[in-house]
C-alpha cells in the first residue's frame, strides 16, 4: 500500500486513535451525557424537603385550606395571638414559617394583597414562596369575583383550552399525514447541531494538525514526497475517519448505556411512561397525552427517514470537508495557533449564524430565511438538516446538495492553494490581503 | 544529472530566479551557493517539485522532471523536523514509504542506518525525547534511506553540531563514491572547498559563474604568489598583500604582474627559500570579486 493519499490518511488516523486522550475523550463523553441524563432523575425522585406552614389568617382567607403533603399548613386562632405572639410562637414551635395574612380595614382584598407577611426560621425558599402566593392569589380572586357577585364556579367552567390536531395534506384522498411538528423540530434541531458539533471540533483539529506540521518543519520533508494536495486531501479524510469512528463508538455506547439505566435503575419510567400514554378523561386536562400515545407511531411513520438520514450523512461529510479545506488553508497560513484567532471568525460565522437562525428556521421551515440559509453552502449543511425532517420540496435539497459539491470543489482548489505557499511561509504575520495573493502565486 | 535551462520563478514583484541555465553533473559534489535570499532555495524547490518553475525546463538525466522523479531525489531541507509524537522507528518507515519503498524493505535498510550511524536504542523512542544531534542523526536517515540518485541538502550544516557536521561530510564522501550526484546550498562558502567539486554562483537570482571548482579558481586567479623565507626581503615593486611570520619562516605574499623567474632565482640564492606557489583564489573572494567586477570572460 503504497498510495501516498492512503499512506497519510493511516497515518493521521492511526496517531490520533491510538492516543490515551482519544480513548479518553470517546469514553467520558457518553458518560458525561449519560450523567447529564440521570443527575436530574434522581434528584427529582429524592425525598421531598418537607416544610410546616402556620398560619395567623385573621381575615380568614385560606382557611380551611390543609395544604399539601410537603407543605401541611395550621392555623392559629387570631383572637389569642397577634403577629409577635405569632412570632414567639414560631420561634418555639417546630413549625418552619409563619404566614401573616391581616385583616385590615373592612375586608378589602387589595389591602390584604399588599399587606402579607411571611416570616421562616431559615431563609425561605423560593419553592415554598411560589406555592404560598399561588395559594393566595387564587382565594383572593374568588373573593374579587364573589364582591362583584360572579359565582367563581362560572368563570372556572369558562375556561376554555383548545388543542388543535394539525394534518399534512396528503397528494391522494385519505392519505393525510398526522403533523409530527415536535418530533420533526426536535430531530432537525439535534442533527442540525450534532452537524455543527462535527464540523467545528475536527475542521479545527485539521487546522491543528497542519499547524503542528509547521512548526515542527516536517512539512517541507513530507512535501518534498508528496503533493501539498495530497497531504491536506490526507489529512482532511484521516482526521474525518477519526471523527466518523469516534461517533459510532458514542452512538453505540449512549444506546447502551441507556439501556442499561432503563431497565435496571429506572424501570418504572417504563410503566409510567407506558400508562401516560393511554388516554385519560378529564374536563380540564388538555388532551396531549391523548395525542402521544395514539399517534406517536403516525408521527414517526410521517418522517421521510431514508431522506434524513441520507441527508444527515451528506451535509455531515459535506459540511466537514468543506471547512475543513478552510480551517487547513488557515493553519498554513499561521504559524502558531495562537495567531489563529483573526481568521477564525470570519469562517465560523456562517456556521455561527446557521445555529443562531435554527429556531426561526425551525418555526417556518418553508420560509425565505430556510430557503437562502439552506442554499449557500457555507450554512446550508446546518440549515438545510433542521428543514429535512419536515418534507422539503426535493429540487430545493437537490440544488442545496448540488451547490455544497460544487462549492466544496471550488474551496478545496483554493485552499490547497492558500495551503501550498502558506506552508512554506515562516515567520510572518500573514493578512487576509496576503492570502488572496497567494491564490495567484 | 540536472540540467536547467532558462528557468526563471518570480513571488508577486520579487524576482527569485532570472532565467538561469544550470547543469549538475552525474557524479559531482555541487556546491550551489550565494548569499541569503540569492535563489537558492527557490531552485532547489523546484528540483523537488514543490514549486513549478514559472518559465524554463529542469531536466533529469536528460528527461522533463516528472512526479515519479521524486522518488530518485533525497532531500533535506533548511526548515527541516519530524514528527515530536512518533516514535523514531515509525516515522523513519513512513517518510521511506512516502518515497515508494515498501515497508520489509524499508525496515532492513533502516535498521543497518541504525547500526551504522551508532543509534542503536532509538527505534521505540519519540522523537520529542531525542537529543538535538540524535534527531539531526535520524533526520538525515531519512534523506538517505531510499537511496537516492541524487541528494539535495539545502544548508546542511546550519544547526548540526560539530560531531555530526563531520559525520555529513563523511557520509557524503562515502554516497558519492557509491554512486550517488549530491548537490548543497550554502551561504558560508569557506566550507565548500573541501568537499565540492563542481560549484554554482548565484546571485540576485542569476548565476555568476559555474562549472568546475579547480577550473573556476585557475579562471580567476589574479597572479598572487606566496613566498616562504627564512628572513624578511625587501619588496619589489608591485602589491604586497600580506606578510606573516609562520613557524617555518616567514611568508610573504605578493600580487604580481607576470611570474617572478628572477624573484624566485634572487631570494633562493640570497634568502633560503623554502616554499614557493600560486595562490588560487578562495570561493569567497571569487563571490566578491564577481559581484563587485563582473563574471570575468
Amino acid at each position: 500500500m503504497n498510495n501516498p493519499i492512503l499512506l497519510i490518511i493511516q497515518r493521521e488516523f492511526l496517531t490520533r486513535v491510538r492516543k490515551k486522550t482519544f480513548l479518553l475523550v470517546t469514553l467520558l463523553a457518553p458518560l458525561i451525557f449519560a450523567a447529564l441524563m440521570i443527575v436530574p432523575g434522581l434528584l427529582a425522585s429524592m425525598p421531598e424537603d418537607n416544610k410546616a406552614v402556620i398560619v395567623l389568617d385573621e381575615p380568614a382567607l385560606l382557611l380551611p385550606e390543609k395544604g399539601t403533603e410537603q407543605y401541611a399548613i395550621d392555623y392559629l386562632n387570631p383572637s389569642e395571638f397577634d403577629l409577635d405572639l405569632a412570632k414567639d410562637f414560631l420561634r418555639t414551635s417546630d413549625k418552619d414559617v409563619l404566614l401573616y395574612i391581616p385583616s385590615g380595614e373592612g375586608w378589602d382584598p387589595d389591602f390584604i394583597r399588599k399587606n402579607i407577611l411571611l416570616y421562616g426560621k431559615e431563609d425561605v425558599s423560593l419553592e415554598l414562596q411560589g406555592f404560598l402566593e399561588n395559594l393566595l392569589e387564587e382565594k383572593i380572586n374568588k373573593q374579587k369575583l364573589l364582591r362583584q357577585g360572579v359565582d367563581p364556579d362560572v368563570v372556572e367552567g369558562a375556561k376554555t383550552r383548545v388543542s388543535v390536531k394539525s394534518f399534512t395534506l396528503g397528494e391522494e384522498e385519505g392519505n393525510d399525514e398526522t403533523s409530527a411538528t415536535p418530533l420533526k423540530m426536535g430531530l432537525g434541531y439535534i442533527a442540525g447541531m450534532l452537524i455543527y458539533f462535527f464540523i467545528f471540533f475536527y475542521s479545527v483539529q485539521v487546522m491543528r494538525g497542519v499547524i503542528e506540521e509547521k512548526t515542527s518543519r516536517i512539512v517541507e520533508v513530507i512535501i518534498s514526497s508528496v503533493r501539498p494536495y495530497q497531504l491536506m486531501m490526507g489529512k482532511i479524510i484521516g482526521i474525518g475517519l477519526v471523527g466518523v469512528v469516534q461517533f459510532l463508538i458514542w452512538i453505540v455506547l449512549c444506546a447502551t448505556i441507556y439501556g442499561v439505566v432503563i431497565t435496571f435503575i429506572f424501570p418504572d419510567l417504563i410503566t409510567e411512561s407506558a400508562m401516560a400514554a393511554g388516554p385519560t378523561p378529564g374536563i380540564n386536562t388538555p388532551d396531549l397525552s391523548n395525542v402521544e400515545g395514539l399517534q406517536i407511531f403516525d408521527m414517526i411513520r410521517s418522517i421521510n427517514f431514508p431522506l434524513v438520514l441520507g441527508g444527515f450523512a451528506f451535509y455531515f461529510f459535506g459540511g466537514y470537508f468543506l471547512y475543513s479545506a478552510l480551517f487547513a488553508a488557515l493553519g498554513s497560513a499561521i504559524d502558531q495557533e495562537a495567531d489563529s484567532q483573526q481568521f477564525m471568525l470570519p469562517v465560523t460565522a456562517p456556521m455561527i449564524i446557521a445555529i443562531v437562525t435554527a429556531m426561526n428556521i425551525i418555526q417556518e421551515p418553508n420560509g425565505t430565511l430556510a430557503f437562502w440559509m439552506s442554499m449557500i453552502p457555507l450554512t446550508s449543511p446546518i440549515s438545510m438538516m433542521i428543514r429535512l425532517p419536515f418534507g422539503i420540496p426535493i429540487w430545493q435539497v437537490i440544488l442545496s446538495g448540488s451547490i455544497l459539491i460544487a462549492t466544496f470543489f471550488a474551496i478545496v482548489g483554493l485552499a490547497g492553494k492558500i495551503y501550498r505557499v502558506g506552508i512554506l511561509m515562516y515567520g510572518k504575520k500573514v493578512t487576509w490581503k496576503e492570502l488572496f495573493k497567494w491564490l495567484r502565486y | 544529472m540536472i540540467t536547467a535551462h532558462k528557468v526563471s520563478k518570480h513571488y508577486n514583484q520579487k524576482v527569485a530566479l532570472d532565467s538561469i541555465d544550470l547543469d549538475i553533473p552525474k557524479g559531482s559534489i555541487y556546491g550551489l551557493l550565494g548569499p541569503n535570499g540569492a535563489g537558492k532555495t527557490s531552485f532547489i524547490r523546484i528540483m523537488n517539485q514543490i514549486t513549478a518553475p514559472d518559465a524554463g525546463d529542469v531536466l533529469f538525466d536528460g528527461v522533463p522532471l516528472k512526479p515519479a522523479d521524486i522518488a530518485r531525489i533525497g532531500y533535506l531541507p533548511e526548515e527541516r523536523g519530524l514528527y515530536k509524537k512518533m516514535k523514531v522507528g515509525e516515522q523513519v518507515l513512513y517518510l521511506a514509504r512516502l518515497k515508494g519503498l515498501d515497508n520489509a524493505e524499508a525496515k532492513k535498510r533502516a535498521k543497518l542506518w541504525f547500526e551504522r550511524l551508532d543509534m542503536g536504542g532509538y527505534w521505540e523512542k519519540k522523537v520529542e525525547d531525542l537529543s538535538k544531534g540524535m534527531a539531526q542523526k535520524v533526520q538525515f536517515v531519512t534523506t538517505v534511506l531510499h537511496q537516492p540518485e541524487l541528494l539535495i541538502f539545502d544548508e546542511p550544516f546550519t544547526g548540526f553540531d560539530p560531531i555530526n557536521t563531520n559525520l555529513i561530510k563523511r557520509e557524503i564522501k562515502r554516497l558519492n563514491s557509491e554512486g550517488a550526484t549530491v548537490v548543497f546550498s550554502t551561504h558560508r562558502m569557506e566550507s565548500v572547498e573541501e568537499i565540492c567539486n563542481h560549484i554554482g554562483l548565484i546571485n540576485n537570482g542569476q548565476v555568476m559563474v559555474e562549472g568546475d571548482l579547480l577550473d573556476i579558481r585557475k579562471h580567476y586567479k589574479s597572479g598572487t604568489y606566496s613566498f616562504i623565507t627564512k628572513d624578511a626581503f625587501e619588496l619589489p615593486a608591485g602589491e604586497n598583500v600580506s606578510r606573516e611570520q609562520l613557524h617555518t619562516g616567514i611568508e610573504t605574499v605578493l600580487k604580481l604582474d607576470s611570474y617572478p623567474t628572477e624573484l624566485v632565482v634572487q631570494l633562493a640564492q640570497e634568502k633560503q627559500l623554502l616554499g614557493f606557489e600560486e595562490v588560487l583564489p578562495s570561493v569567497g573572494e571569487i563571490f566578491i570579486d564577481i559581484v563587485e567586477n563582473g563574471p570575468k570572460a
